[in-house]
Formats: structure tokens, C-alpha cells, sequence
């Protein structure tokens, strides 16, 4: 049985967050535990991440939480009502999908649901369309062109 | 008063970092009084989620590193499980809320067909 060395390497990392200790003992034991788990949950998951070009999350990484601040912002004035008298409409739009990795998909949906202002409405049955929900809908080709370029994009990427 | 020997250095990035995760989360439950209907509502919370508990989280990073005198770091799992259960929650209330519509929708098509004929 194979053990995804990522994955292990994580459950390490979470195991000395949780102790908030790097003492080689603590290493060796979250180790031995990473494994025991990782060998225990090879049978419960079929489904193993193709990754291609990790280091591309890196920089993802920032345009997320660049886009989270952002989007915060945004979704603030429109609480507060300081949007310049015009009408704030909100609606569903739908965005052609690319993407089909389902852990890239899982990350999409996180991203997308995590920031303000959009919210993950369902996947067609064929996983070709993603229905959002967005609650500043001003321009619905420049919201869709966002989603493709700065998310699904690097996401494809990482995960081939 | 907590008597502590914590610097200004410390505890002023550490105040504006809890007024300002305050402030977030309170404007994001308001939304969640003042916007319209459901699928905008849902937006609210997920600034809480998002610059709430990250701004607070990391001053309490900050004042865990400078009492400890070492980097305190275990917030950040925090992080980690917020980022892996709020969407799912969020996520499952906007299928529910979108079935509901559905149902409705349906029931109203056939009452409506129900009184033409």
C-alpha cells in the first residue's frame, strides 16, 4: 500500500501545531501516527490527487487572500449602503467549467464560498457548470472571465 | 487591569487587529439583518469567517509569541478547520434554500394548473 508523502507530511505539520512543539520526539511519534492513518484511510479513498505544479499554490495562495480582503471590502459597503445611489442587484450566474480534478474542484468551491460576496450554488450533473451566487452582479461576462482566469486556471495547474 | 509586560510594539497592532476583526464580524452579521433575501444573506457571515477570525487569530498569535518569547503558531490550525467546514456548511444551506425554491415553484405551477382546469 503506497503512503501519499504530502499528505503525511501535513498530518505531521498538524499533530506539532497541535503539541506547538518541534522536539524530535514529537516529530518521530506524529510521524508514526501520520502513517498509521495514512494506512488506515488508503482503503477509504480511491480518489488520489494528480499533483503537477505545486508551486503554483504558492502565489495562489496570495491572490486568494489578496481577493478576500478585497471582496470584504466590497460586501462591506454594500452592508453599510455607502455603494455611490446605485442598486446593488444580486442574482445566479453561470460559469462553463473546465476544471473536472474533484479536489481541485473541492478547493475551488472552498475559495469560492469563503469569500464574501460569492457563494457556490451547485454543479450541473455532468460537472460541465458551475451555478454562483453574486451578490454585486454588475457585469456577468467580467465576474466569469475572474472566476476562470484567476482561480480555475492556476487550480488546473496544481492539479492536473 | 491583566498585568503584563507586553510592548506597545505588541499591544497596539494587536488592538487594531481585535477592533478591526470586531468591526468585520459586525458588519457582516448586519448584512445578515439588512440584505434582502436569502442568497444574499448567506454572504454576510463568511466576513466573519474570513477577517474576523483571521485578524483576531493573529493577534492572538501576537500575544502568545511575545508572552511565550517564541513564535506561537498553533492558531493557525484554527484557520485550517474554519477554511475546511464553513464552506460546507454555507454550501449546504444554499442547496437547501435552492430545493426549497424548487419545491415551491412546483407546487405553484400545479396549483395554477389545477385552477385552469
Amino acid at each position: 500500500m503506497r503512503v501519499p508523502p504530502l499528505l503525511t507530511l501535513v498530518l505531521v505539520a498538524i499533530w506539532l501545531l497541535l503539541n506547538n512543539t518541534i522536539a524530535p520526539r514529537d516529530i518521530l511519534l506524529g510521524l508514526l501516527i501520520a502513517v498509521l492513518l495514512m494506512l488506515a484511510a488508503a482503503q477509504m479513498r480511491p480518489v488520489q490527487p494528480r499533483l503537477r505544479q505545486l508551486w503554483v499554490a504558492i502565489p495562489f495562495t496570495f491572490v486568494v487572500l489578496w481577493d478576500i480582503l478585497k471582496s470584504n471590502w466590497n460586501v462591506a459597503r454594500i452592508v453599510l449602503g455607502i455603494v455611490k445611489d446605485r442598486r446593488v442587484v444580486s442574482g445566479f450566474i453561470d460559469i462553463p467549467l473546465d476544471l473536472r480534478d474533484p479536489h481541485g474542484l473541492a478547493i475551488l468551491a472552498a475559495i469560492i464560498t469563503s469569500t464574501p460576496g460569492t457563494a457556490w450554488a451547485g454543479l450541473s450533473e455532468d460537472g460541465s457548470v458551475l451555478k454562483l451566487h453574486v451578490l454585486d452582479l454588475r457585469d456577468e461576462e467580467e465576474w466569469i472571465r475572474m472566476i476562470k482566469q484567476r482561480y480555475e486556471q492556476p487550480l488546473m495547474r496544481i492539479f492536473g | 487591569m491583566i498585568d503584563t509586560d507586553l510592548s506597545a510594539w505588541v499591544v497596539i497592532p494587536v488592538s487594531l487587529l481585535l477592533v478591526l476583526g470586531g468591526l468585520v464580524t459586525l458588519i457582516g452579521s448586519l448584512g445578515l439583518l439588512r440584505l434582502p433575501d436569502f442568497f444574499a444573506r448567506v454572504h454576510g457571515p463568511s466576513m466573519g469567517n474570513t477577517v474576523g477570525t483571521g485578524s483576531v487569530l493573529i493577534a492572538s498569535m501576537l500575544t502568545s509569541s511575545a508572552l511565550a518569547g517564541r513564535p506561537v503558531v498553533h492558531e493557525l490550525l484554527i484557520t485550517l478547520f474554519i477554511v475546511m467546514s464553513s464552506p460546507v456548511t454555507s454550501m449546504m444551506l444554499m442547496r437547501a434554500a435552492l430545493y426549497r425554491n424548487k419545491v415551491r415553484e412546483e407546487k405553484q405551477q400545479a396549483a395554477r394548473a389545477a385552477n385552469a382546469g
